[in-house]
């Protein structure tokens, strides 16, 4: 796809470390990881704590589909449930859902994508990280001492004048992890605008940029708004400034518009990553350009200045005026169409594709399905009247559940199995990992469609007890709970398992086009050998046949053969 | 690159940029997209403000005749002229004058220190005022004239914003200062040259924000059915 | 590319425009509290906002050297202050038309009560 031209190599800083190693064995020991500024051990690091983290908000879950799996409250006492799903929404949302892809893989990608030595900022990016735990600890504090129940969406007056729990340690906690969020967007739009190499057009660059891009421009505008929301709710609780108290004339709406301000734009910051690893891996294993590459492109874009626009559609039944309730459901079905138009582009990139179903593949099959359904869903809940009778009830619950965990957190282990031999220079069993593949499909369908039911025939959500009749599909959803619990286990083990005893990967086993793939597996600190020059577009798996071609009548290659 | 080559030590180009052009546009971006955050940051309580000030203009007027517009505007004209010093400051950076840089910078930090002192001194009377919010709030419509009967507590929201959005921008004043302070050590250190002194304006353009959001908060707070 | 066009420094702006635009940021200081203390009505509000955008435009475009920025910069700018007004249209939007629909109970007014 790029020509790499070989010229001096800057690698050589000569303080006693091995020419030219990889970025993994450039030194040794917890300092240099802790202190480091390369932003592929950053992206590791994120990796070990987004990992932690989602193993957290799964324990919570499990406790959740336990207590749920018999009609009566007989698991908890309904002050403990309460805090059971806030914790798991918390967890889940502010500590993985948002900050894992862009901190993992954009991270890990950007940089390599766009021919650059690092981001923009690499101390600013391990200060993130920092950032981010720091935030975490306080989270976790707040949920060892005595726990959060006012949802994750801290309504007031609730969150600022009656809950008894620690709001003020929790809602600080996520301020700080929004810092880190912020520092990460920026650093990623100044990389992208300034750093790209020479020939690294933006209609050049990998979708999974492009959306990052669009990712970064949420980030900023929204996050603070979410951040100063917070921020008062804890000055409401610690100092009296009742800003959303209607004693004083305050407007708990206006705490939920300014909540949903961000917290709309925020599930298009955790799906839109997704969607760039989901252009990639389609891209890579049907051997072809993406379909449509610029209203690809142009659709991420879209979906980051639409998705402002719309957040009264969580407030229907909020007491907010059903006028501006029409003007925000008209709204989200524009919002709709960019995502629509992602959606087909992929599917026609597959026609006449050279498809293979390798594992990234798999979670790329299952992110389509997945995200049909979450999708529309989210159509049909954005349509007002259909919302007033479900609005609250698990219908909402498996329409979220359907894109975060089918869109992200799928795209996520897409994008693992994918990079992994790029990141740690090992390939994973594919035989186990096909099966946790499947494994997550099945029990992840299991679990939330019959949510879908559920919330239709009236279940309310958060309500930890329920008529005896609805028992068979909550037993089934819980069922379903297990088998994707024991399917995302599993990768826990194989994964770290191939670290060491995985097989030698080379620098490109899929055979994909993109500057990552130029780079040795793992990468060198400094990424590439010498400079960067890139004279050919995107997803060119032409030209690459050509130079494979070309390659092999002089030498052997040693990667995957052109089908 | 040219510029590498006749970069005077020590080397201030950090070795992922290609040229020190890049290297200041870089940080000039990072620094106006923070500021971009901030505008929505703030943009929030702008929002709070709007919709209570409409709903309660009247007791938003006589809460805000207890504020001193003399104070108010003394400080207004403090951080202008403070933020005259950070353009000073700018301009000596990139003439190479490094006294000047060091007074302007100096200067800078007086004024911002001035500002708060003015803004303690306020606080500390309306705390004698009974005018923090809390259960020792009492209000008084102290505006000359028959008004119509003021609802405390609708006037006190006056003071849940005014707080709030004063104390916010204080914070901000306090981290800017100390800013200020770490490139006025810098300075006398003879860090910043003519070739590189990015930190300067990038810190001027944090400032500058700051004193922004003042000159809204002035008459937005201070200046409010005062006729 | 030169070194100067990111902050817009010396061959741009010069020393009497500074000044310059501190005595125009002082002198609408005054104006503005002059003004508060006549009463020109509705218009009081549209006044004092209005002279606190020239200044703020001032501060901006001089001290932060706008005028000369980059076209990314002008867009970096102009894109908070949309998504600002974004956030108080559409607040508005909904807390301006709750009155419209009169529904028993509801309060004629928002922020009015319905009795004891």
């Amino acid at each position: 796809m790029t020509s790499t031209t070989i010229g001096d190599s800057h690698a050589h800083e000569g303080d006693g470390h091995h020419e030219h190693a990889d970025y993994l064995s450039d030194g040794y020991g917890l300092k240099s990881w802790l202190l480091t500024t390369d932003h592929k051990r950053i992206a590791v690091l994120y990796l070990i704590s987004a990992t932690g983290f989602f193993l957290l908000g799964s324990i919570f879950a499990a406790l959740i589909r336990l207590e749920l799996a018999t009609p009566q409250g007989d698991l908890v006492q309904p002050d403990m449930y309460n805090r059971l799903f806030t914790i798991h929404g918390v967890i889940m949302v502010f500590l993985f859902l948002i900050p894992t892809i862009p901190g993992v893989f954009g991270n890990f990608l950007i940089p390599l994508m766009i021919g650059a030595k690092d981001l923009a900022f690499p101390r600013l990016n391990l200060a993130s990280w920092y950032v981010y735990n720091v935030g975490a600890i306080c989270v976790l504090l707040a949920v060892f001492q005595g726990g959060l129940d006012t949802g994750w969406t801290f309504y007031v007056p609730f969150s600022s004048s009656y809950s008894a729990t620690n709001v003020v340690l929790a809602a600080v906690g996520i301020f700080i992890a929004g810092f880190a969020s912020i520092m990460t967007g920026l650093n990623f739009m100044v990389t992208i605008h300034r750093l790209r190499a020479p020939g690294m057009t933006w209609f050049r660059m990998p979708l999974f940029v492009w959306s990052h891009y669009a990712t970064s421009i949420i980030i900023l505008l929204g996050t603070p708004v979410v951040a100063i929301t917070l921020l008062l709710v804890g000055a409401e609780r610690l100092l009296h400034l009742g800003i959303f108290d209607p004693a004083y004339g305050g407007d708990p709406i206006l705490f939920q518009h300014l909540f949903w301000f961000y917290s709309h734009p925020a599930v298009y910051i955790m799906v839109l990553p997704a969607m760039g690893i989901q252009s990639e891996i389609i891209a890579a294993f049907a051997r072809k350009r993406i379909f449509g590459y610029k209203f690809v492109a142009y659709s991420s874009m879209a979906i980051a200045v639409l998705g402002f626009l719309v957040w009264g559609h969580h407030m229907y039944t909020s007491s907010q005026s059903p006028y501006a309730g029409i003007v925000f459901s008209l709204l989200t079905m524009l919002v709709a169409v960019p995502s629509a138009v992602k959606t087909f582009n992929w599917t026609a990139t597959l026609y006449r594709g050279s498809v293979s179903f390798d594992t990234p593949m798999l979670y790329a099959m299952a992110f389509m399905g997945l995200f049909l359904v979450g999708g529309m869903t989210g159509v049909m809940l954005g349509t007002l009247g259909f919302d007033v009778h479900v609005h609250d009830t698990y219908f909402v619950v498996a329409h979220f559940h359907y894109v975060m965990v089918g869109v992200t957190v799928t795209a996520f282990m897409g994008g693992l199995h994918y990079w992994w031999p790029k990141i740690f220079g090992r390939m994973y069993p594919e035989f186990w990992a096909k099966l946790s593949a499947m494994l997550i499909f099945a029990g992840f369908n299991l679990t939330f469609f019959p949510q879908f039911l559920l919330g239709y025939l009236g279940m309310p959500r958060r309500y930890h007890a329920y008529p005896d009749e609805w028992q068979v599909l909550n037993v089934l959803s819980s069922a379903g709970a297990s088998i994707l619990g024991f399917g995302f286990i599993l990768p826990a083990f194989y994964l770290t398992w191939s670290l060491t005893k995985g097989e030698k990967a080379p620098a490109n086993p899929w055979g994909a086009t993109g500057l990552e793939w130029k780079a040795a597996s793992p990468p060198i600190t400094h990424n590439f050998e010498g400079d960067v020059v890139v004279t050919h577009e995107a997803y060119d798996y032409e030209a690459l046949v050509r130079e494979r071609d070309a390659a092999r009548t002089t030498t052997q290659s040693e990667e995957k053969p052109v089908v | 690159m040219s510029d590498v080559a006749h970069s005077p030590k020590p080397n201030r180009l950090a070795h992922w940029y290609r040229s020190y052009a890049e290297q200041t546009e870089s940080v000039t971006l990072g620094m106006w997209l923070f500021l971009v955050t901030e505008v929505m940051f703030f943009g929030g309580l702008f929002m709070a403000y709007m919709l209570y000030r409409g709903q309660n203009a009247d007791a938003w007027a006589a809460a805000s005749h207890h504020l001193d517009i003399g104070l108010g505007a003394f400080n207004t004209a403090v951080l202008i002229g403070s933020s005259l010093t950070v353009v000073l400051a700018v301009w000596a950076a990139e003439k190479g004058k490094q006294k000047q840089l060091a007074l302007w910078l100096a200067l800078t930090i007086v004024l911002g220190c001035t500002f708060l002192g003015v803004k303690a001194i306020e606080y500390e009377h309306k705390y004698h005022e009974h005018l923090f919010p809390g259960p020792e709030f009492m209000f008084e419509d102290t505006r000359e004239g028959v008004h119509d009967f003021v609802d405390p507590d609708r006037a006190r929201m006056f003071f849940h914003v005014y707080f709030g959005m004063t104390g916010l921008h204080a914070l901000h004043m306090i981290i800017g200062i100390g800013i200020f302070l770490v490139l006025l050590v810098n300075t006398l250190r003879g860090k910043y040259t003519q070739q590189w002194h990015d930190p300067i304006p990038i810190a001027g353009l944090y400032w500058h924000f700051v004193d922004l959001v003042w000159i809204y908060l002035f008459p937005l707070l201070y200046l409010i059915g005062r006729h | 590319m030169a070194q100067h066009d990111s902050h817009g420094g010396a061959p741009h702006i010069g020393l009497p425009i500074y000044f310059a635009v501190f005595i125009a940021l002082m002198v609408l200081t005054a104006v503005t509290v002059w003004v508060a203390f006549q009463d020109f009505g509705a218009m009081n509000n549209v006044i004092a906002l209005g002279i606190a955008t020239v200044k703020g435009a001032l501060v901006v475009l001089f001290f932060m050297h706008v005028w000369h920025s980059s076209p990314l910069t002008k867009i970096v700018l102009v894109t908070a202050i949309f998504f600002f007004l974004i956030l108080v249209v559409f607040v508005y939007a909904d807390v301006g038309t709750r009155d419209l629909l009169e529904i028993p109970g509801r309060p004629a007014h928002f922020g009015e009560s319905t009795g004891p």
